[in-house]
């Protein structure tokens, strides 16, 4: 049995894991909920991240700079695309939305590899977190305990944005029913932009966090995409607690299943997939199945 | 729909007829025999496109080096990407040999893809020159009369790394590598000569090929007590792994030393200073002292924008150079392959990593040196150098009976 420290260790571990897969999630999940496209691209938006924080802090030297000026960047490439691209399918079937997206990966993939290269380039940590730190016997570098805090503050933001403002209100309606709010005089074109721009930000947001931990390379998106999407199924598709509640239960799922099942480590996971949607189909907090 | 559907049925039918139209010609130009046809199946995207890239160029250079020309017929390569996955590059491969009938195959990078290739070659009489896959099996019970390896066998970066950090580091070691052949072929090697000179395996882990988050297994090697790491990553898993190693404070207490691909220039500027005083094993470093490794740095660079070679270059490099110098030696005839099998095996050069030849046994180069490297601050910025080196490390070929 292994020692309380060796747990403890390996639970803040699972929490920094979970809570880069919540950043991740959460803007996949909205952008389902809000305008029911399930968006394969959204990897590409983390990988893009990573790279516009590589650039940003290769001119300024800044990593809390290119923090806030990343996912604004992406946020605007989302914008774009949800305007040119998306708009048009919105009245065909989801496979097609589903192609384009799929079709984006690509596009996104050769563009990264176009301005920047294929090698495999890797954001420094900032100086405050470069170090390591011993809390209760279990040594965590101390850039990760900074990434715990900013994701469940970024989680708290994100709730509060939906459930407390007005806009908020606006999203929630639009989630239930698009029709109708677009018929009480929300201009809901306007609303669905914004939307997959705010989800594309916070996908780049992630990419930006995750670059001190992760290296980036061109293919980084696509193999991020499959965890995040469990967490959308694990969670429910569309709830903002499902993907918090489903990141920091794969996160820990996964963390587990390397300490003690390395082999099985991926396994672990779909097993906690499986079971959950054997017993809840809609997820944790999914709205139920029509 | 109907109409989609017409317009991809016309599509359809008009690639067809361009297909047969294309037929008679491409017969009549082999029986002409003019190019030199090269198949090459390597990762051009995914985790190791960087080494199909560096391994690529160091062809390419060798090729420009001759005008693209050889004893009379023009190179031509046929580049295929393999993606890294197994049934992708198997379809290449069968698609080289059967439809572009190539004289001379190369690739991959993927051991689980050479293997599933293995008797596709075999039994076609197809050339096949590796050019990076280590699985140790090709030099030993499944070695072919048509395979040739320029590159290594897991086995030859690490069995002299073993009795090394035995001696000289450390004679606890935690083991690490990704979960597949190749990371299990590197740490046997190792375990062949670090277990007899007193060393001690307290652990060993085998995460999955292309992890990103390393934290659960660096928690453990922090509480196992464990002096020394000795592991095998490559591509961007030897960047997280370095720079979490680092970031987890283990360097402080622990020392990393692993198989030389750990810290290749290809991930090294990634790495950056996490990366200090890592200690590796491998038959290549830009560092090394003569003059033919020289010229290939300074050809190199010129014509890759800059770019610092790695070994996988060098594999690259001595393949074509191999290539070159057979089909020479045959004068250009690629038809009788008996004969161009016997002088791809009597080739031997200087290569930038020493005297290349193929040990006859196996068909598997022979390391003229396997280099033990520092990670250091050096003028040009981080590198490989070397502090002590092991010669003529020769895969056992043990169970590999070729006829001679």
């Amino acid at each position: 049995m292994p020692a309380l420290p060796d747990l403890f260790a390996q639970a803040l571990n699972g929490l920094s894991y979970g809570v880069l897969l919540f950043l991740l999630s959460v803007g996949l999940t909205l952008i389902f909920g809000m305008l029911d496209v399930v968006n394969l691209a959204h990897g590409s938006f983390y990988m893009l991240g990573a790279y516009a924080g590589l650039t940003l802090i290769a001119t300024t030297g800044n990593f809390w700079l290119a923090l806030v000026a990343a996912p604004l960047v992406v946020g605007g490439i989302g914008a774009v695309i949800e305007r040119s691209c998306l708009r048009p399918l919105y009245r065909r079937q989801p496979l097609d939305q589903v192609l384009l997206t799929f079709g984006l990966i690509y596009l996104f993939e050769d563009l990264v590899k176009w301005i920047w290269g294929g090698r495999i380039r890797s954001i420094p940590a900032p100086d405050l977190f470069s170090g390591s730190v011993t809390v209760l016997g279990a040594t965590v570098p101390s850039y990760r305990l900074f990434v715990i805090v900013f994701g469940l503050g970024m989680a708290v933001a994100v709730w509060l944005l939906i459930e407390r403002t007005r806009l908020g209100s606006i999203i929630r309606a639009g989630v239930f029913d698009a029709e109708m709010t677009g018929g009480m005089g929300v201009n809901i074109h306007r609303v669905f932009t914004g939307v997959f721009a705010f989800g594309a930000a916070l996908g780049g947001l992630s990419g930006v966090i995750a670059g001190p931990i992760q290296s980036a390379y061109p293919p980084m998106g696509a193999s991020i995409l499959i965890p995040a999407l469990i967490v959308v199924v694990v969670g429910g598709l569309g709830s903002l607690k499902g993907s918090l509640v489903g990141s920091l239960i794969i996160g820990q799922a996964e963390t587990f299943g390397k300490a003690w099942l390395p082999g099985a480590s991926m396994l672990m996971i779909y097993l906690v997939m499986a079971a959950i949607v054997l017993l809840r189909p809609q997820g944790l907090f999914g709205r139920p199945l029509k | 729909m109907n109409r989609m559907t017409r317009r991809t049925f016309l599509g359809a039918t008009s690639m067809a007829a361009a297909g047969t139209a294309v037929g008679p010609w491409v017969l009549r130009a082999q029986a002409q025999g003019a190019p030199l046809k090269i198949g090459v199946v390597l990762p051009y995207t995914g985790v190791y496109a960087v080494l199909g890239e560096s391994i690529t160029q160091g062809m390419e250079l060798v090729f420009a080096r001759e005008n693209w020309t050889v004893a009379g017929r023009k190179i031509e390569m046929i580049k295929e990407d393999d993606e890294m996955k197994p049934p992708v590059g198997i379809r290449k491969t069968e698609k080289l040999i059967d439809s572009d009938k190539v004289d001379i195959l190369t690739g991959p990078v993927h051991s689980g893809i050479l293997m599933g290739m293995r008797d596709k070659v075999h039994n076609s009489k197809t050339i096949l020159i590796v050019s990076n896959a280590g699985a140790d099996v090709i030099s030993r019970e499944r070695c072919s009369k048509w395979i040739f390896r320029t590159s290594f066998s897991n086995w030859q970066p690490n069995w002299p790394m073993g009795g090394w950090v035995a001696k000289n580091v450390a004679k606890e070691v935690f083991l690490v590598a990704p979960n597949y052949q190749a990371g299990k072929d590197m740490m046997n090697a190792f375990k062949e000569t670090y277990l007899p000179a007193g060393g001690k395996v307290v652990a060993e882990d085998y995460p999955k090929l292309g992890e990103t988050d390393y934290a659960p297994y660096l928690t453990k090697i922090k509480q196992s007590g464990a002096k020394a790491v000795y592991c095998f990553f490559s591509g961007s898993d030897a960047v997280n792994f370095v720079k979490q190693f680092d970031q987890f404070g283990l360097k402080q207490s622990i020392k990393l030393t692993g198989a030389g691909f750990l810290t290749e220039p290809d991930v090294l500027p990634a790495q950056g200073k996490s990366a200090l005083g890592v200690i590796t094993g491998h038959f290549y470093t830009p560092l090394l002292d003569n003059p033919v490794n020289k010229k290939f740095v300074a050809d190199f660079k010129a014509k890759f924008g800059g770019k610092s070679p790695d070994g996988f270059a060098v594999q690259g490099y001595d393949t074509a150079e191999v290539i070159i110098r057979a089909v020479k030696a045959v004068n250009g005839n690629t038809q009788d392959k008996d004969k161009l099998v016997a002088a791809i095996a009597k080739t031997e050069f200087d290569s930038p990593r020493g005297r290349f030849r193929f040990d006859p046994k196996s068909h598997n180069v022979i390391q003229p040196f396997i280099y033990i490297r520092e990670v250091r601050e050096v003028a040009g910025g981080l590198n490989n150098v070397p502090i002590d080196k092991v010669a003529d490390v020769t895969d056992p070929g043990t169970g590999c009976t070729l006829p001679a």
